[in-house]
């Protein structure tokens, strides 16, 4: 109750701040005050479009995040079970990693021009390099002695893989893949304003280009809402799945 | 084997993977419309800097970046160094900074583009609030995580509160901030590049575009690699940074 007590007035101060800046300066093609925001946001939640558009958004980030995580979740254990293959492959990640995500942009509009197909390949690209570093650190980093009972009861690399490394890297890998579901909710939203035409992004950059700054701004807080709800339910199920072991990873 | 003989394989496999994107291009498995041969691709990134104005292109990307950067940096870490370093500030202001966080910054393009029109000062806006958040939220965190024992010794020396910040806190809390203007740094690139597309500003994000709608495959394979570039020295630039900066720290155990 009390953090709820601090948490509150400096957003009631902005936003009242915000709507008598806004009702001072008149009507504006840029602005409006959060009472005309909050009736656009209505608005489009209650004719669906703004439904449409996050449905639109989730399946392309969601899609994307799996294919992704998949593919960084594979190569981060066989970099982590295998050490002369991480030492080989560090040079060609370093160089790969570091292009951004939005650069890929045009290469996948050739390709696979617009719609799903081209957010969830730019999502895909981006999702594969937390789960890629961390699951390979955190498979690199299984207690050693846990590794010896793998060898004294003759596991295969196979069994060790799911019996040993798999529990124990777990909840780092959960880490990872928290921080890849936000990327990917990001990336999506990106797509959709640099060129895909589907989405909230797409939402958010037609009601500014359609002068309707009240439906904008509505978008912007829906996608602040998105962002922030899907933020909060996967730190609920870390803290819920994993306990106290996940709480050090998560404070970094 | 010797870190060098490591680096040598991975050169090798590095080769290895340029020369399979080759014969990939070469059977043409994948329309050279799409994927132009690693030889097409160099010859386009050699020609747009002989030829064409793809050396400027990438200046403007980097100016675009670090101006951004530099100023969501220096406005992040006062912020961040004042919340910090407060508790009351922490609990009233944290809970906002925590809800904006997650928003994605390439949300308040439109919004920028309403305010700023096309411009570059659109371009500043954006990328700076974009940028600022690792560095605003890694001050926070680290000048609210400095060792108690350190306050007690300011308390001891009898120091201002300024000398307390620029002797105790600022140094205990270079760590942090230094990750955060790491993450910056890459934020801002992404940023510099979709505002580019978007409001056809002079930089890789416009030439890469312009490629694409032009079905030039190589050219946009030139200035992806421009842009993996660009990616690639900043990030070695922040860490080299990074080791001079914490050479006091006893290594970490690996």
């Amino acid at each position: 109750m009390k953090t709820l007590a601090r948490a509150l007035p400096l957003p009631a101060v902005l936003v009242v701040l915000a709507e008598i800046g806004a009702r001072a300066h008149g009507p504006s093609d840029s602005n409006a005050p959060p009472s005309e925001v909050a009736g656009a946001l209505v608005e489009a939640l209650s004719d669906g479009s703004l439904f449409g558009a996050t449905r639109d958004t989730l399946l392309a980030a969601f899609g994307g995040l799996a294919i992704g995580a998949g593919v960084g979740l594979a190569l981060g254990t066989l970099f982590g079970s295998f050490h002369a293959l991480d030492r080989v492959m560090e040079l060609p990640v370093e160089v790969i990693r570091p292009i951004p995500s939005v650069a890929v942009i045009p290469i996948a509009l050739v390709a696979l021009g617009f719609g799903y197909s081209l957010e969830v390949a730019i999502v895909a690209f981006a999702c594969v390099w937390p789960l890629l570093i961390l699951t390979r650190a955190a498979v690199a980093g299984v207690e050693p002695r846990l590794i010896e009972v793998a060898r004294a009861l003759r596991l295969t690399p196979l069994q060790r893989t799911f019996k040993i490394v798999a529990p124990a890297a777990l909840p780092r890998v959960f880490v990872a893949f928290r921080l890849a579901a936000g990327i990917s909710l990001v990336v999506a939203v990106t797509v959709e304003i640099a060129v895909n035409p589907q989405g909230l992004g797409y939402g958010v950059m037609m009601a500014g280009q359609a002068l309707r700054p009240d439906l904008m701004l509505a978008y912007l807080v829906w996608i602040g809402v998105v962002g922030f709800a899907l933020n909060a339910g996967l730190v609920l199920a870390q803290r819920r799945l994993f306990g106290p072991a996940a709480q050090v990873e998560a404070l970094r | 084997m010797s870190a060098l003989a490591w680096r040598a394989a991975g050169l090798v496999v590095l080769a290895l993977m340029v020369a399979i994107w080759g014969e990939i291009a070469a059977l043409k498995f994948v329309s050279p419309v799409f994927l132009p041969s690693p030889a097409r691709a160099w010859a386009a990134l050699w020609n747009g800097f002989a030829h064409a104005d793809l050396a400027a292109k990438a200046a403007g990307t980097i100016r675009h970046m670090l101006g951004g950067w530099l100023v969501a940096s220096v406005l992040g870490v006062a912020i961040g160094a004042i919340v910090g370093s407060s508790a009351t500030a922490r609990a009233y202001i944290g809970p906002t900074l925590e809800f904006l966080r997650p928003l994605p910054a390439s949300a308040v393009v439109p919004v920028a583009i309403a305010m700023f029109g096309l411009t570059p000062e659109m371009a500043l806006g954006v990328i700076g609030f974009g940028s600022i958040w690792p560095a605003l939220l890694a001050a926070v965190h680290g000048f609210a995580a400095v060792e108690p024992r350190l306050t007690e010794v300011e308390r001891a020396l009898g120091l201002s509160r300024w000398q307390g910040i620029a002797k105790i806190s600022l140094p205990s809390a270079t760590p942090d901030i230094l990750a955060g203007l790491r993450l910056g740094l890459t934020v801002s690139l992404i940023l510099a590049v979709v505002c580019e597309m978007i409001a056809g500003l002079d930089g890789l994000g416009q030439w890469v575009l312009l490629a694409a709608r032009a079905y030039k495959s190589a050219d946009i394979f030139a200035g992806v690699i421009m842009l993996g570039a660009i990616g690639v020295v900043s990030n070695a630039a922040i860490g080299f940074v990074e080791a001079r900066l914490l050479r006091w720290r006893a290594p970490q155990p690996a």
